[in-house]
């Protein structure tokens, strides 16, 4: 599922602007794809996070994998639920499966990301060359 | 696959085959986890056999859950976290490790995630093992028949992954109490003990004929080059922050005295 609303990455992580706060999680692509999640490690609140860069670790199979942030700025609040229930990603990544939200430092960053069509072309394809 | 033509080779990406011998196994995690995320190269690091019994957990392992702490402590056995998911095993001098760093684009068809890749190395070790025991990729482990000898962990970043093994060449028996019956278990372990469940790789082959089938089989998706430690050397940056790290005896302690009655349970924030 692709919701609108959402800006999308590359790397399959998702972003809604709600004011002054970013909010993001990984898409229902990349959960599929990761499989049952385990674990999940999360930043400190306070941490900076860039555009690109990792800000979080998700364990799913035998495999750590990076969650990369679509924005820059601030992380002022982690989704502590995770910590006893790391299958959310997995269950509701949009809502309940939400990872970080973020002061957005370059609110503009956002117009790089990919909407709803976009992304579901962007996996169709990605998919289809696999 | 088979024979490729030189031709045909030359199309394929490079690999860098680094060798090691008795590297311990917290320095060879270190290495790979640098290489992983400071490297733009393919790399295969064998280490044929680690320096002395360690026990190593993935990221997310709980001391108190995986292992006989009382044991591990009184017998001073190292425990390392490392960087990448997975289980707990106990290495030693009779493991085998074999690493794969890629590239994400670097084999056709395999996706930075880790199904795609655990079954591609399937496949890789279907050639490895072709006409010896009843090779299978099973629930994320390498067997012969019902019988683990290889166990498999990966780590994916944005635009690379690596998926490294610890095969059971060979080990001992009493290493292998200091690790509890795992809570998360595949399925067709069926509630087994170690001594059960896993099975010596030196009943099926040799070691050196292991390690020149493996970089055999390598040699149908990459260019495969040696690497000599001096080259490792050459292409890491000055400083790196890992992840993989050796548990202090006190938080070993600290674990073992979360599991006795009647004190305050504490869970395990390692």
């Amino acid at each position: 599922a692709v919701l609108d609303g959402l800006k999308y990455a590359k790397s399959h992580e998702w972003v809604k602007h709600e004011g002054s706060v970013a909010l993001v999680g990984i898409t229902d692509h990349a959960q599929d794809h990761l499989g049952e999640v385990v674990f999940v490690e999360l930043p400190e609140v306070g941490a900076a996070v860039s555009q690109g860069g990792s800000f979080a670790n998700i364990e799913s199979v035998k495999a750590t994998s990076d969650v990369n942030s679509p924005v820059s700025g601030e992380v002022v609040e982690v989704n502590d639920k995770l910590g006893e229930a790391p299958g959310l990603v997995n269950t509701s990544p949009y809502e309940d499966g939400w990872m970080i939200k973020v002061k957005p430092s370059n609110p503009s960053e956002l117009e790089s990301l990919m909407g709803p069509k976009d992304y579901t072309k962007f996996c169709e394809e990605e998919d289809a060359a696999h | 696959m088979g024979l490729l033509r030189q031709s045909e080779k030359l199309g394929l990406p490079l690999m860098n085959l680094v060798r090691f011998k008795g590297m311990p196994i917290l320095d060879q995690l270190n290495l790979e986890e640098k290489l992983l995320r400071t490297t733009s190269d393919n790399w295969c690091i064998v280490n044929d056999g680690a320096n002395a019994p360690t026990v190593v957990m993935g990221v997310s392992g709980k001391p108190a859950e995986l292992l006989e702490l009382e044991s591990v402590i009184g017998d001073n056995v190292p425990v390392i976290k490392r960087f990448t998911g997975g289980g707990t095993v106990i290495v030693d001098e009779g493991t085998i490790f074999v690493t794969l760093i890629c590239n994400k684009d670097a084999v056709p068809k395999v996706q930075p995630y880790p199904r795609s890749i655990m079954s591609w190395s399937g496949k890789l070790y279907d050639e490895v093992f072709q006409g010896i025991g009843d090779f299978q990729l099973r629930e994320n482990d390498y067997v012969f028949g019902n019988r683990k000898f290889g166990g498999n962990a990966q780590s994916i970043t944005k635009d690379r992954w690596i998926h490294h093994t610890s095969f059971l060449w060979d080990y001992e028996d009493r290493n292998m109490t200091y690790l509890k019956l795992p809570s998360r278990a595949p399925e067709y372990r069926s509630a087994r003990d170690h001594t059960e469940f896993v099975c010596r790789m030196r009943e099926y082959l040799q070691r050196s004929a292991f390690i020149d089938k493996t970089i055999k089989a390598l040699d149908n998706y990459f260019m495969v080059q040696p690497a000599t430690p001096a080259d490792v050397n050459s292409c890491q940056v000055a400083k790196f922050a890992h992840s993989t790290r050796l548990l202090s005896k006190q938080e070993l302690e600290d674990a073992c005295s979360s599991t006795k009655p009647g004190t305050i349970a504490q869970s395990a924030s390692i």
